[in-house]
């Protein structure tokens, strides 16, 4: 019994830890509910006369139509998941939006006002720049989009699949671990901290409080009674919902980004555009990666982690300390995770669900490199970032993720244990 | 604080629209995860399977919503090979994470720009969905209910829809009590030893993946005819978690389990809500807004399943013998 409560009273803890990095209670106070924004031309004049509408999750809709200043309020009754559309045929002639996807939209809306940002382009002069390079150029760009891409999700897959080799958890958590570490070097940040060395901070933070102490008071206790994988499986999910609405409650629901290096221009590098900071985190994505590997090839530790991997019944015969192992892992894996959260937060933005929204990538990185597999988990990654960006050549890009997901399931079938998995049975 | 009306809103939803799509669902997942022991994270996916038959059917072909029925169930037994096939011959955390990328396939196929003119894009489709339904209605026109707030056109969907649930617990109380039933709940609780017994066990596991899908399909047709409205990002995951904390609430692998599971759980959550939102609004509490409400109630939800899963896996009323969930 005793230990129930301490269990319980653990579970309360760890929440009540990741409520402290915010910094104490903020919710955004607001009286009426409503979507706004403010339209104009990249040469900032506004555009009046466009009629915005959003739809609720009950099919009623309201809108609302951009005045002289080019500021349009759709008033809501109600928070939920919105469409919110624009009526392209109210665009005055020449004026044209950036990004064809943001005709449609689906937003939530928790109360409050809700700002959108919709990017409008006139005549030729575009905020984006056109895309009229050859199909060669593009390739090469995308690839090299891809290798990023593929960096971060390598980031956060290595964690998935080190806590799944040692303790055989789903972790469907996983995702809410880059979050957090998004979000704490968000807190740090907005506390004054500039976000080169908030980050660093953030990092460690969330290794030794998100990861360890998570290990620590959840998943230490549940092995010890016994609870079963599936049982896990479920209470990561839990807790992956509870975390995110935490965040909702303490951080709202908008995304945010850092202070620093926001809207930081582009850079060309021959063929390639990209952003130094992009740049300077792939770098440093490539060095976190590759000391893992240099940690699980050389030190003890990291040996015993394979051994534990390979077979934990062998491993703790042969004197080794599994739990030891396992929170080492915990510690590592977390940490890698807030860095992959730390790069989405700088390359895009911070945003509650941005885990959620990366986990089924990470899924198919790990199951694709096959899971278990610790190595696997950075080539499934790699192939699946190239492999998505790649895929926009031929789909649109609203449906890349459908790609990535098409091709778990398609190796499944053909190779269930993964690229560099052992064949045995998964069934 | 009006007790009253804070009593009759939570009532009014325990029993309502949104919870029988809920109870649908956990009906089929029961099949699945109680029975069976499939590990189904997807199926948000054979809701949204249901509704977007109906709303296809009737808005973008213009034909009968008696045919959208028959389409829906074909549809939802399609999408149970596509998943089954490939994956029931794997570990049950494969099944979980191809179920739970093909409901997210799904929704972003849907709400693509690409297939607009079919599914609508991202704002669904909405129009007159049910009115073949709503025509057979014979509830007087200016019919009310004393205490409950439901419309006219709602408790019409409401006393249909129980019924149908009542006719779909009965089945499944049939159901596991044959021979079939004998044999799914042995794969749950020894896969090899079914197998020994020269059953088919892959056979089982699509056809309960096919049944369990079917009934929640009706819960997509419910919430099309209910809501007149089929939106793509109302298919989250999140809503197949929601049913399984409803499931493990009732009790899995127990006839009245969902039945049960609904109605606690949507008593909870709306019950806690409108005290909350009453106590915010009456200034008891002034560190909240009445918006942070929503996020409250999901945290607890997500508390909820964690704490139900780690010290009362099977629900309040469940049998724990009748439920090894970890066989494997």
């Amino acid at each position: 019994m005793l230990r129930r409560v301490r269990l319980a009273l653990g579970v309360l803890l760890l929440a009540t830890l990741a409520f402290l990095v915010s910094g104490g209670l903020s919710p955004a106070h607001a009286a009426q509910t409503s979507i706004t924004g403010t339209l104009t031309t990249p040469a900032g004049v506004a555009v009046s006369g466009v009629v915005v509408t959003a739809t609720g999750p009950d099919g009623v809709s309201a809108s609302g139509t951009s005045d002289e200043k080019g500021v349009f309020v759709v008033p809501l009754t109600a928070g939920g998941t919105y469409t919110v559309e624009i009526d392209v045929s109210t665009l005055p002639e020449g004026i044209t939006l950036n990004n064809e996807a943001d005709a449609s939209r689906s937003l939530l809306v928790l109360g409050g006002e809700k700002r959108i940002i919709i990017g409008l382009s006139e005549g030729g002069e575009s905020g984006i720049v056109a895309d009229d390079s050859g199909t060669a150029e593009r390739v090469i760009q995308l690839f090299l989009d891809g290798v990023l891409y593929g960096l971060v999700i390598a980031l956060g897959a290595v964690g998935l699949n080190l806590v799944f080799g040692t303790t055989g958890l789903t972790n469907f958590s996983h995702g809410e671990l880059l979050t957090l570490g998004a979000f704490t070097a968000l807190a740090f940040n907005t506390a004054g901290l500039n976000i080169v060395i908030a980050a660093p901070i953030a990092i460690v933070f969330s290794a030794f409080v998100f990861g360890w102490g998570q290990n620590r008071i959840l998943w230490r206790p549940l092995r010890r009674r016994k609870t079963g994988l599936i049982a896990a499986m479920i209470v990561s999910i839990g807790l992956a919902i509870f975390l995110r609405y935490a965040l909702v409650l303490f951080f709202g629901g908008a995304p945010q980004s850092y202070k620093q290096f926001a809207g930081q221009s582009g850079i060309a590098l021959g063929p390639f555009n990209t952003t130094p900071k992009a740049l300077i985190l792939g770098a440093l994505a490539v060095l976190a990666l590759a000391a893992t590997v240099i940690w699980l090839q050389r030190s003890r530790i990291g040996k015993a982690t394979r051994a534990v991997s390979d077979n934990p019944a062998l491993a703790s015969a042969t004197g080794i300390d599994v739990e030891r192992v396992i929170s080492v892992v915990w510690i590592i894996g977390a940490g890698l995770a807030a860095f992959a959260g730390i790069y989405l937060g700088l390359t895009q933005n911070t945003v509650w669900n941005m885990g959620q929204r990366i986990l089924l990538v990470l899924f198919a990185a790990v199951i694709l490199g096959g899971l278990g597999t610790i190595y696997g988990a950075i080539v499934g990654a790699m192939v699946v970032g190239i492999f998505i960006q790649m895929t926009t050549l031929f789909i649109p890009t609203e449906m890349k993720t459908v790609g990535a997901l098409f091709l778990m399931i398609l190796i499944l079938l053909v190779r269930p244990q993964g690229l560099l998995g052992r064949k045995e049975r998964v069934g | 604080m009006d007790i009253g009306q804070v009593f009759t809103l939570t009532i009014t939803q325990a029993f309502g629209v949104t919870a029988l799509i809920y109870l649908f669902a956990a009906i089929g997942l029961n099949i699945q995860f109680g029975y069976t022991g499939l590990l189904n994270f997807g199926q948000v996916a054979f809701v949204a399977a249901g509704a977007y038959a109906v709303g296809v059917i009737v808005l973008t072909f213009d034909l009968s919503l008696w045919l959208s029925i028959v389409v829906a169930l074909i549809t939802s037994t399609l999408l149970a090979l596509l998943l089954g096939i490939p994956t029931l011959r794997l570990r049950a955390d494969y099944l979980a994470i191809v179920t739970i990328a093909a409901s997210e396939l799904l929704r972003l196929l849907v709400r693509s720009i690409a297939f607009k003119d079919v599914f609508g894009g991202a704002q669904g489709l909405n129009g007159k969905l049910g009115q073949e339904f709503h025509d057979l209605n014979p509830l007087p026109v200016d019919f009310t209910l004393p205490l409950l707030s439901w419309s006219r056109q709602d408790l019409w969907v409401v006393i249909v829809g129980w019924c149908l649930a009542l006719l779909f617990t009965l089945f499944v109380w049939g159901l596991v009590r044959s021979p079939w039933g004998r044999v799914v709940k042995g794969i749950r609780e020894d896969e090899d030893a079914v197998v020994s017994l020269g059953k088919n066990v892959f056979v089982y596991k699509l056809q309960a993946l096919i049944i369990g899908g079917g009934i929640a399909a009706f819960g997509g047709i419910l919430w099309a005819v209910a809501k007149q409205s089929v939106q793509p990002d109302t298919f989250q995951p999140d809503f197949t978690f929601f049913v399984f904390t409803i499931l493990l609430l009732g009790g899995a692998a127990r006839v009245f389990g969902p039945i049960v599971g609904t109605v606690i759980f949507w008593f909870l959550l709306a019950g806690f809500g409108e005290v909350l939102s009453s106590l915010i609004n009456n200034g008891y509490i002034a560190f909240l807004t009445p918006t942070d409400v929503g996020s409250i109630r999901f945290m607890l939800m997500g508390l909820g399943l964690m704490l139900l899963m780690i010290f009362r896996p099977q629900g309040i009323f469940g049998d724990r013998r009748e439920l090894a969930l970890d066989a494997r």
